[in-house]
């Protein structure tokens, strides 16, 4: 049914079409409206049967998820920013167990300094855990990555995190068709767990595994990846015939046929990159984008198939390898090995700095032209940059960086909104 | 495309009122995507929130530059804050206030643009009147209705039908309704 509705209760609405059997939750900013409307549901009785656990910290979320889904039971959960970050031991726990648990990451900043705003550096971080990492474009797709979660998680008994922009999804109110519950019933079979702690049949799960077999099991985990690689696309296809719609893959291409040059980018940011296409196509550019829907997997070879008749690319990304550059863009650097192509990246929207089409269209020409240096800064104030570090140059007690800044910008912290 | 800024402060529905716009445009048939400036939500700070509507999906996430309507809930912020920022020469702009343009000392603001498209409504006046409190904004959504011609007021109705319930429902009807026929007499004056 199509609903004019805010991203965070369409993905509850997603979430609890799926029948979860434990949702377990701990509040953090932007992904607190999602539990709040399963709290809702579970609690007026309209979701059952699900065990809906307050937990007391992040930690505690995820290690509940964790004793669900080893018991037998489809287990969500969701979090963001510095609630990913202190639950890290059980996220790798998770993933090195098996366990099939699907988490929305409601994608924010990491602080210091503390920031609640979006970029995708909280599920980054998360990178090498053995979690799948899809990014949904729009708030349609949030709620169908969902659904395709579960499905592609329970086959493969592995976890996966549906990463959403914080606010940008989370907050939007915007078209969303929910599917019906007979949809969802014939794509997402009951969960049929492949290791379950039952007292009748007993088994071990998490035991120490020394050098002999340790190097095996993380093969397995980097194996189930590859294999995710095949079905992420088949999964996609299935969607299509039951739901009438494209949503998820690995890659969404747009308007590359005849690109000379390329975007690259993941989740919300790709609409407005697509609008700024448009209007340079309109120009006469031959410019197209690349939306990166599965970032782990890695489809390394989706991407240079996408990549291979274009002259230059340029990886637009909501993140940054601090002391390197961009994160995603080495992947896909990794993926162009040996092409010659003119790679670019581009960090923009870190701490929710708006990236704009004006600002966009302009780095794309740039790139176009091959006059960009190898990394660029989107919109970042030069100006301040430089008077703290002139500051730090003849000041040692200089004080600290975030405060000196807002300073120098007129920004008193405390009283703006 | 057509694009909405609406601003206020914590706790005058400033969120609220760009979500029910979007409603309404989606009961109209059109696409519709509303979203907060995402600032720390305390009551009484500067607060913006975004709406665009358009008959074609809309994909940019960027915030409103470029606005076609600004609406303000709370005239305090001309001081504080450049909310005419973008303002389109042919856009629409509405205050909550009792006095008119004129009388907000705004006039020079009218130059380069069509004053027809400015006007003040009594919002916070509305919303006690009919909902016993000083909340403004479903006044100045049926306002905005009024003054841009974007919406009908059944389609306000339906999206406050959706919002609230009850008694609070009834109140925020009766204040819409009101609001809407002052401007519409206002701009027809």
């Amino acid at each position: 049914m199509l609903k004019q509705i805010e991203g965070s209760k369409a993905v509850a609405e997603a979430i609890a079409l799926c029948r979860p059997e434990v949702i377990c939750a701990y509040p953090i900013s932007p992904q607190t409206h999602i539990v709040e409307a399963l709290g809702e549901m579970v609690k007026s009785g309209g979701l059952t049967p699900c065990e809906f656990i307050n937990v007391e910290s992040e930690f505690a979320a995820m290690s509940v998820a964790i004793g669900a889904s080893a018991a037998g039971a489809r287990a969500y959960t969701a979090t963001a920013s510095q609630g990913l970050l202190f639950m890290v031991e059980a996220v790798y726990n998770a993933a090195g167990l098996g366990l099939p648990i699907v988490m929305t990451v409601a994608n924010r900043a990491i602080g210091a300094p503390i920031n609640i705003w979006n970029d995708h550096s909280d599920s980054l971080s998360q990178r090498d855990s053995g979690w799948m990492q899809l990014f949904a474009e729009t708030n349609q797709e949030a709620v169908d990555l969902h659904i395709q979660a579960f499905r592609l998680a329970e086959e493969l008994s592995m976890p996966i995190m549906v990463c959403m922009d914080g606010f940008i999804l989370t907050h939007a109110f915007e078209q969303v068709d929910i599917p019906s519950q007979e949809q969802v019933d014939a794509y997402l079979p009951p969960f049929d767990p492949r290791q379950v702690l039952d007292p009748s049949a007993p088994v071990s799960i998490g035991a120490m595994v020394g050098p002999e077999a340790f190097m095996e099991v993380k093969y397995l985990a980097h194996a189930k990846q590859m294999q995710a690689i095949e079905r992420i696309p088949q999964l996609a296809e299935e969607f299509k015939q039951v739901f009438n719609r494209n949503s998820g893959g690995l890659v969404r291409t747009y308007r590359t046929e005849d690109a000379e040059t390329i975007i690259i980018a993941m989740g919300s940011v790709l609409g407005t990159i697509k609008d700024t296409v448009d209007e340079m196509r309109m120009e006469g550019h031959k410019i197209g984008v690349l939306g990166i829907i599965s970032y782990r997997p890695f489809p390394l070879e989706q991407v240079r198939a996408a990549l291979m008749h274009c002259k230059h690319f340029l990886v637009l990304e909501k993140s940054l390898a601090v002391g390197m550059g961009g994160i995603v863009a080495t992947d896909v650097r990794m993926a162009v090995t040996g092409m010659g192509l003119k790679g670019y990246t581009a960090i923009a929207g870190l701490g929710g700095r708006p990236i704009l089409k004006s600002s966009l269209h302009k780095l794309f020409l740039e790139a176009e032209a091959e006059a960009l240096p190898p990394v660029t800064f989107l919109d970042l104030d030069w100006e301040a940059v430089n008077k703290q570090l002139e500051r730090e140059k003849h000041t040692r007690r200089s004080g600290p960086v975030a405060e000196n800044i807002l300073h120098d910008k007129g920004i008193v912290s405390a009283k703006f909104g | 495309m057509f694009e909405i800024r609406i601003h206020g402060r914590g706790g005058q529905g400033v969120v609220t009122a760009a979500e029910m716009l979007s409603v309404a445009a989606f009961f109209e048939g059109r696409h519709a995507q509303a979203f907060p400036s995402f600032g720390s939500e305390r009551t009484g700070a500067p607060v913006v929130a975004f709406c665009r509507i358009s008959d074609r999906e809309i994909r940019s996430r960027e915030p409103v530059i470029e606005a076609d309507a600004i609406i303000i809930q709370d005239t305090t912020l001309l001081h504080q804050i450049d909310v005419f920022a973008g303002l389109k020469p042919d856009g629409y702009v509405l205050l909550n206030a009792h006095r008119n343009i004129e009388e907000l000392g705004l006039s020079e603001l009218l130059k380069g643009h069509r004053p027809e498209r400015f006007c003040t409504l009594p919002a916070t006046e509305l919303g006690l009147k009919h909902i016993g409190r000083p909340i403004p904004n479903v006044p100045l959504l049926a306002g905005f209705a009024a003054l841009s011609d974007t919406l009908q007021l059944e389609s306000v109705i339906r999206a406050i039908n959706e919002k609230f319930k009850g008694q609070v429902a009834v109140g925020n009807i009766a204040a819409a309704t009101e609001a809407y026929h002052l401007v519409k007499e206002m701009v027809h004056a």
